[in-house]
Formats: structure tokens, sequence, C-alpha cells
């Protein structure tokens, strides 16, 4: 007999990825006013895999869970996966705060350990900090195996194989549950949500706490001292035809 | 303080990400010690430069090949603790994510990925949002866990220097449950590594198809020596393998020389290779983003144009 499975998926409100953003006079962060707000895209496949498995492994799934950490809007994700199948779900409310990948896999390892998830499927990184820290945190934190840029993944049983997208390639790991899975670009194409289906999910609950609720303070351990913008590239030309380009590149080369 | 920096090897040399990350780790300040460890650590040890590195912490075992986090972690955060290591520094490459934040939690620290330059011992600069912003941070941490972004720092030279100390080091602790290696399937190419190529053809949905992709873009990369690059399109539509995406997701490349080819520049993108020193475009389209960032454009029919550059090079 195998063991069910319970799957926790954490999902960030995030500037929309279209969107470039701009840093705010006192160059301390992004201006955030009247400015579109998504899931984070590479939580949006981790969503999407997740409902995947419960459709490819009906009997096998116990439960579908989503969990964001930020403030009250944050309900705005969470209702993505609730449309997409997820049974229930947790805002862990910080206000307008920040939270470092650090404390946020603190808190995650609590509502791990709290409900008994056993597969954690996260995005690889968001795309406002560009970290890259949470999942090998959380499972760092729980000693837990972890199978990184995920762009396959087959569960038979209570034993996952995963490909993972690294440098020269792909690398194929088999690992037993539990397990922490992030997700690469390739692993899904996340379907759009309708919105009768988002209206349903508006039934379904959220469940709210505070960090504190889960025994975590959301301290801070680094200082931004300055955001800025990169240094802009100087205009370039353009040049008529190939013999004037050929000409360019050979005063290069 | 001393440093800590683990340096991976690749078809038994020392892959040029972890030369840059041994540069930032002087930048630092501090003497700097190294771990390597795997079936070809020895080799690997007897390559790194006796005037940058003090000492080289080996583990000589197949069981690290593969760089497992899981196996990796407990090592480092081994060697990290007993010699009272104040910094650690691991180049950005898709091992160095997986192994940085891992550590970071089971110290307790909260790590700073992909630095981009170095301004104190405790503040470093890094891209967020795509690399559209530039974030200087400082922790307040007493140990200090980085990963470097390998494009923003010269790599260390080799040559001329004695090989540093050694010490041999096995792990006192068994890990628990790892993701245990089954395979893997790795690009093998005629062509310079895209990470460290000096010069750069990239090319995007223009091409329409793979066949186009490579009868166009393969005779000039390799008139030009250059490695093959492309953009996330061109990757999904099953151009070219995902390895050599380059882009806030992919592959972030600086070469002397960038060629874009039938490629728009969206901003994911761009955030890839938008450091390169010299960056040409050949799109049809005369708005194409690639232009902004472009020294060179040229707007034509790339089915025309690039045969004609390649014959003329």
């Amino acid at each position: 007999m195998s063991t069910k499975l319970r799957i926790l998926v954490p999902v960030k409100r995030v500037i929309d990825a279209s969107l470039k953003p701009r840093i705010n006079k006192a160059q301390t962060g992004v201006e955030t006013k009247g400015v579109k707000f998504s899931i984070n895209p590479f939580d949006d496949i981790a969503v999407e895999e997740a409902a995947k498995i419960k459709a490819a492994h009906k009997g096998a799934v116990e439960k579908l869970h989503a969990v964001s950490i930020g403030g009250t809007k944050s309900q705005d994700v969470l209702r993505i996966a609730l449309a997409k199948g997820f049974d229930t779900s947790t805002l862990v409310d910080v206000g307008e705060q920040e939270v470092e990948p650090l404390q946020v896999s603190k808190i995650l390892q609590k509502v791990v350990e709290k409900d008994n998830f056993n597969l954690v499927i996260l995005g690889k990184q968001a795309i406002d900090d560009d970290s890259n820290q949470t999942g090998q945190m959380l499972a760092g934190l729980l000693n837990w195996p972890q199978a990184t840029n995920a762009s396959e993944v087959i569960i038979e049983g209570d034993s996952v194989t995963v490909t993972k997208e690294i440098d020269g390639g792909a690398e194929t790991v088999k690992a037993k549950l539990p397990l922490i899975i992030t997700t690469d670009l390739r692993l899904n194409e996340p379907k759009f949500v309708t919105l009768p289906k988002m209206m349903k999910a508006k039934k379904k609950p959220i469940e709210t706490l505070k960090p504190e609720d889960l025994g975590v303070s959301v301290e801070q351990r680094l200082k931004v001292l300055k955001l800025e913008e990169p240094p802009v590239r100087k205009a370039g030309i353009k040049v008529k035809d190939v013999d004037e380009l050929v000409a360019r590149i050979k005063e290069l080369i | 303080g001393s440093t800590l920096a683990f340096v991976e090897g690749q078809g038994g040399n020392i892959t040029v990400a972890s030369l840059a990350g041994l540069t930032a780790a002087s930048q630092i300040g501090n003497t700097i010690s190294v771990l390597v460890a795997g079936s070809n650590a020895n080799s690997i040890a007897s390559q790194l430069p006796k005037d940058v590195v003090s000492k080289v912490f080996i583990a000589e075992d197949p069981f690290f090949d593969h760089n497992a986090a899981e196996l990796i972690t407990p090592l480092v955060s081994q060697v990290f603790r007993d010699h009272n290591f104040t910094h650690f520094v691991t180049p950005a490459s898709t091992v160095g994510k997986n192994i940085l934040p891992r550590l970071a939690a089971v110290l307790d620290r909260q790590p700073i990925s992909e630095i981009t330059a170095v301004k104190d011992a405790s503040t470093f600069v890094r891209p967020i949002y795509a690399g559209n912003a530039l974030q200087t941070v400082q922790t307040t941490e007493p140990q200090v866990l980085v990963s470097v972004r390998g494009t923003s720092f010269e790599p260390v030279k080799l040559e001329g220097s004695a090989a540093p100390p050694v010490e041999s080091v096995t792990l006192k602790e068994v890990p628990g449950s790892i993701a245990e290696f089954v395979n893997e399937q790795l690009l093998t190419s005629d062509k310079p590594d895209l990470g460290s190529a000096t010069r750069v053809v990239s090319g995007g949905r223009g091409l329409k198809s793979k066949e186009n992709f490579d009868s166009l873009l393969n005779p000039l990369a390799d008139k030009l020596g250059a490695a093959i690059g492309a953009s996330r399109a061109a990757v999904d539509l099953g151009f070219v393998d995902n390895s050599l995406q380059v882009g806030q997701t992919g592959k972030v490349v600086a070469p002397e020389l960038y060629i874009a080819v039938g490629l728009s520049g969206a901003i994911q993108h761009l955030a890839g290779m938008k450091d390169s020193k010299t960056i040409v475009a050949i799109n049809k389209d005369e708005d194409a983003p690639i232009f902004s960032v472009a020294d060179i454009g040229l707007v034509g029919d790339i089915f025309e144009v690039v045969p004609e550059l390649t014959e003329k090079l």
C-alpha cells in the first residue's frame, strides 16, 4: 500500500511578468500603486502540476492545499489555485511587510508539519526578488530530498521521478516521499482560469493566520541600502545593409 | 574573517563560473579556502592557484559526483562549522543554486543570491526584477553566504602558481533521504560553452523551424567560433535544447559579441544578455525591443541577410 499524497503549493503575488517595474524616488523599492499584480508564473506552473497530478492519480491524492504569505490581496492568487481544483488554502497575513526567503521557509515548515503534507511543489523562483531559495531552504529545514528546476514529474506510488534542468542539459533523479519539487518553465503550460470557475472558487475556504500563530517571527536579516536602475546602454546605430554590418563586425573581431 | 569557496569541476577542469567565484571571494578580502568534492577532487584541487587559495579541502569520493544538495550540504556545513568560516561563496550555477539555500537554512542564515558586485565583506549588489533593478543589500548576520553571477567577475588566472596545500575530509554524519541520481542527458556540441563563450549567436521565433535555426545559425556561429543561444520562444518551439536558453530563467551571458537573429527581445531575454559588450540585432521588425539595447542593428529579412553575412565575414 502506498502513501496518500498530501500536496502543498505555496503561491506568491508579484508584479505582472510583462511589466517593467519603476523604482521609487527614494530608491527604496518599486512603485506598486496602480500596478497589475499576478500569480508568480513559476507558482502557476506548480499549481497546474498539482492539479494534473490529482487528475491523473484520483484515488491517490488526499489533499491539495495552497498557501500564500502576503497581504490580504494575496487571496487573489489563492483563488486561482482553488479554481484549479485545490481543496483548501491558507493566507499567512503579513500585511505589507516583505518577508525574506528564510522566514518564508520557516512559515512553510510549520504549515507542512501542522497538516502532514508529504509533497511540496514550489516555483523555482519568484520573479520579483529572483532569489531562487525558498524550495531548497524548506528542504533543508525539513531534511527532505529536493528536486529543483523540474521539467517532468512522474509519480508511481510513493516514488517520484523528476527530470531537472541543469547547466549542461537535464538530469533525472528518483526519490521517495516526502519530497520538495521546484518547477521550471517547461514542466507544463498553465491553463487560463475561466470566470465561472473563479466565481465558484469564492465559496472555497481561505483560512487566515498570522505568522505568530505558527510561532514564526518575521524578522529581517538583510538591509536594502539602495535600489537603482541598471546602467542604460548607449543608443546604438542602424546599418543599412550587410556590407556595412560586416565592416562593423570586422572592426570588433 | 575567512572564506570557504565551493569549486566545481567539469570534464576534469575547474568551471569558469567557479574561477569567477574566486575573484568575487578575493574582493571580499579574507583568506580563501576551497572545498572540492567528487571523484576528480584531487586533480581539480591541483589546478588551483596558491596566490589566491590558501588551502583546499578535498572530499574525493564518487559519492559526491552529480553534486546532490542532500550530500554536499552536510559536507559544506561540517567544514564551514569546524573551521569557523565567516563567508561562503559558490558560483550561481545550477549546482550552486541548489546548495546555497539548503546550506543557509541548516545554518539559520539568509543567503544572498547571484551577486554582481562586492561593496564590502557584508554588502553586495544583485539584480532583481529580471535585471530591471539593482539592489545594494547588506547582511546583518555574522556569517555571510553568497552565490556569484559568473559573467560579472573576471575568472582568476590559473597559470604561474603552485597548487595550495590540501586536507582530506570525509562526511561524519550520514545524510537522510536523498533524490537519487538516475541518469543525465547532457547536450554534446562542437561549439564553445554558452555560459563562457566570448561570442554568441542567438536565435528566436523568427527562425520559424528547427531546420532553419540550424541551417542559418550554425554556419554563422562556426565562422565566428561562437556559441549558440536562443530565446525562450525558440526553446519552447523545439528549435534547440533548453540548456541553450538565454534569459532571466535560463543562462546569463556577457560575451564580447552577441548577435541576436530573429529575436524580438522580451525583458526576460534582455535580462540574460544585456551586459554583453557589443550587441548586434538582425530583425525584420524595426520596432522590435531588441533594437533598444543593440549597438548595431540591421532591419531586414533574416533568411536573406544571415547567409550573406556568413559568406562575407
